[in-house]
């Protein structure tokens, strides 16, 4: 006789849940690569390509939120399930939000002249990676309920922080040597700030990746501050 | 596991090291448990886990079946109304039962009403407690002009909320509540779940119910009761409804109340 789980539907709807969420954080780390080396390659007609693909972040944005409504409507989830559910909403948002940082640095690539390439060129690509990469641990670790990990991740923001300070003060630099290049450089400026602040909202999603696990909703620590008093 | 405080300090019955047998076996098993006062309590758990049981302690309800007996104390104002000097039919005075069939008697709207207060030999004006109860109730407008029809003649949703007025005519100030929904259409239950939360402004209200849902809506504190060892019911866990249903503290609440047993 088979046995009948009273939850298996359900079950099987959070889990695909989950692959869909996993599934807009790999589109979102993606195009954050993509505008970065679209970028340091001064390759307009890619950044082009990933300025038009938002669209489609949106839509699965779109589509994450649809399920967890739906879900919400017809399987009145409780306790973790809840937590889960509620979570993701909240991250399907970040995420949509990170997209667009990506989008706004494919749009810094069409707008920017061909020019020696600045020395921040070689950072800002250093920047995208360990800001991906925390994202993608970040995503890991809420499909796992990782509080563990969760806690750990946003520690490395400071790395994220140190660069673009490094990558601010190095364009000042510059412009001060060349002050016809105040567009470049202010462009530039933007697209580090589209990084660093990529990376803060990777924060968010350790915080929801807490609550899933513990139930507690509670602020991770984030030196921000203190970095830009360095400055 | 003892109680979470309530929410203005005040209790309106506590079950004390209780124990409740139904002859040689234990139903419910050393619960302690305080109720708030002016709240909602909604007691959940699977089926065969001693909620009605529980429910039926506070008033002493559990005697009518020969072979239940209780150990322990329900302090009711201080007083454990298991105490031999205790008379059963006077705590039922005082705390009142809704049922989960509505049962009004097979008199008319206005004898159900007055019934509890005519046998209590009430001396004040007898049609102000009926129309009051009635409005109380949420039942008044529907039924103003026709007092005298017999109360079976009302719907289900109707005769529940006319047994609630009927138990509240007698002025109790603890209402027991076993499942008062379950055999009501959506929409009455509803009417059912607003006219708990009015009446929360003056009675306290414990309410089983197998309707989670129910319990999230309209419970300011939810006891979870589960089956324990040698199948008595125990309380697993006991706290603010939406501390329940969104972050319990037990993995068997969590496993109970996310559809995984029960």
């Amino acid at each position: 006789m088979p046995t009948i789980s009273p939850r298996e539907n359900l079950d099987r709807q959070i889990q695909q849940l989950l692959d869909q969420i996993l599934v807009l954080g790999s589109m979102v780390e993606q195009a954050t690569h993509n505008a970065v080396n679209a970028l340091k390659n001064h390759q307009p007609s890619e950044a082009r390509l990933i300025y038009d693909n938002d669209s489609q972040i949106n839509q699965k944005r779109f589509e994450v939120e649809n399920t967890c409504l739906t879900l919400i409507a017809t399987q009145q989830p409780m306790a973790r399930d809840l937590r889960i559910i509620a979570s993701v909403l909240e991250i399907a948002t970040e995420l949509e939000r990170m997209g667009d940082y990506a989008k706004g640095n494919a749009r810094i690539c069409m707008m920017m002249k061909w020019t020696p390439p600045s020395k921040v060129m070689a950072d800002l690509p250093k920047m995208a990676a360990i800001a991906t990469d925390m994202l993608h641990r970040a995503m890991g670790a809420f499909v796992a309920a990782d509080a563990e990990l969760a806690v750990k991740i946003p520690q490395e923001d400071t790395k994220v922080d140190d660069l673009y300070n490094k990558i601010n003060r190095s364009l000042i630099a510059e412009l001060t040597s060349d002050p016809s290049m105040i567009d470049q450089t202010n462009l530039l400026i933007w697209a580090a700030h589209n990084l660093e602040r990529m990376a803060d909202r990777v924060t968010n999603i350790c915080e929801r990746t807490i609550y899933v696990a513990t139930g507690e909703m509670k602020e991770l620590d984030v030196t921000d501050d203190e970095q830009e008093m360095k400055l | 596991m003892t109680s979470t405080p309530s929410q203005n300090g005040k209790y309106a019955i506590e079950a004390r090291n209780l124990h409740i047998y139904y002859g040689n076996f234990r139903a419910v098993k050393n619960v302690n448990l305080k109720i708030a006062q002016n709240r909602i309590t909604s007691i959940i758990g699977p089926s065969g886990c001693g909620k009605s049981t529980m429910l039926r302690a506070f008033n002493r309800m559990n005697e009518l079946v020969p072979t239940a007996w209780a150990e322990g104390e329900v302090l009711y104002h201080g007083k454990n109304i298991y105490d031999p000097d205790v008379d059963p039919v006077e705590v039922r005075r005082h705390i009142g039962m809704v049922f989960q069939k509505p049962n009004p008697f097979p008199k008319s709207i206005y004898d159900n009403v007055a019934w509890g207060a005519r046998i209590n030999g009430f001396q004040g004006n007898l049609d102000q407690l009926v129309e009051q109860s009635l409005e109380d109730a949420a039942l008044w407008e529907e039924v103003k002009d026709k007092l005298d029809q017999n109360g079976l003649s009302l719907s289900g949703g109707q005769q529940q909320r006319l047994c609630i007025a009927r138990a509240i005519a007698i002025k109790p100030d603890l209402i027991l509540m076993d499942e008062p929904a379950s055999a009501l259409d959506p929409i009455a239950t509803l009417k059912i779940e607003e006219l708990m939360r009015e009446l929360a402004k003056n009675y306290t209200i414990i309410v089983v119910t197998h309707n989670m849902q129910q319990a999230a809506r309209v419970s300011d504190f939810t006891a979870f009761f589960n089956l324990g060892d040698e199948r008595a019911g125990i309380l697993e866990e006991y706290g603010p409804t939406e501390k329940i249903f969104t972050n319990p503290q037990k993995q068997k609440t969590e496993d109970y109340i996310t559809g995984r047993f029960g």
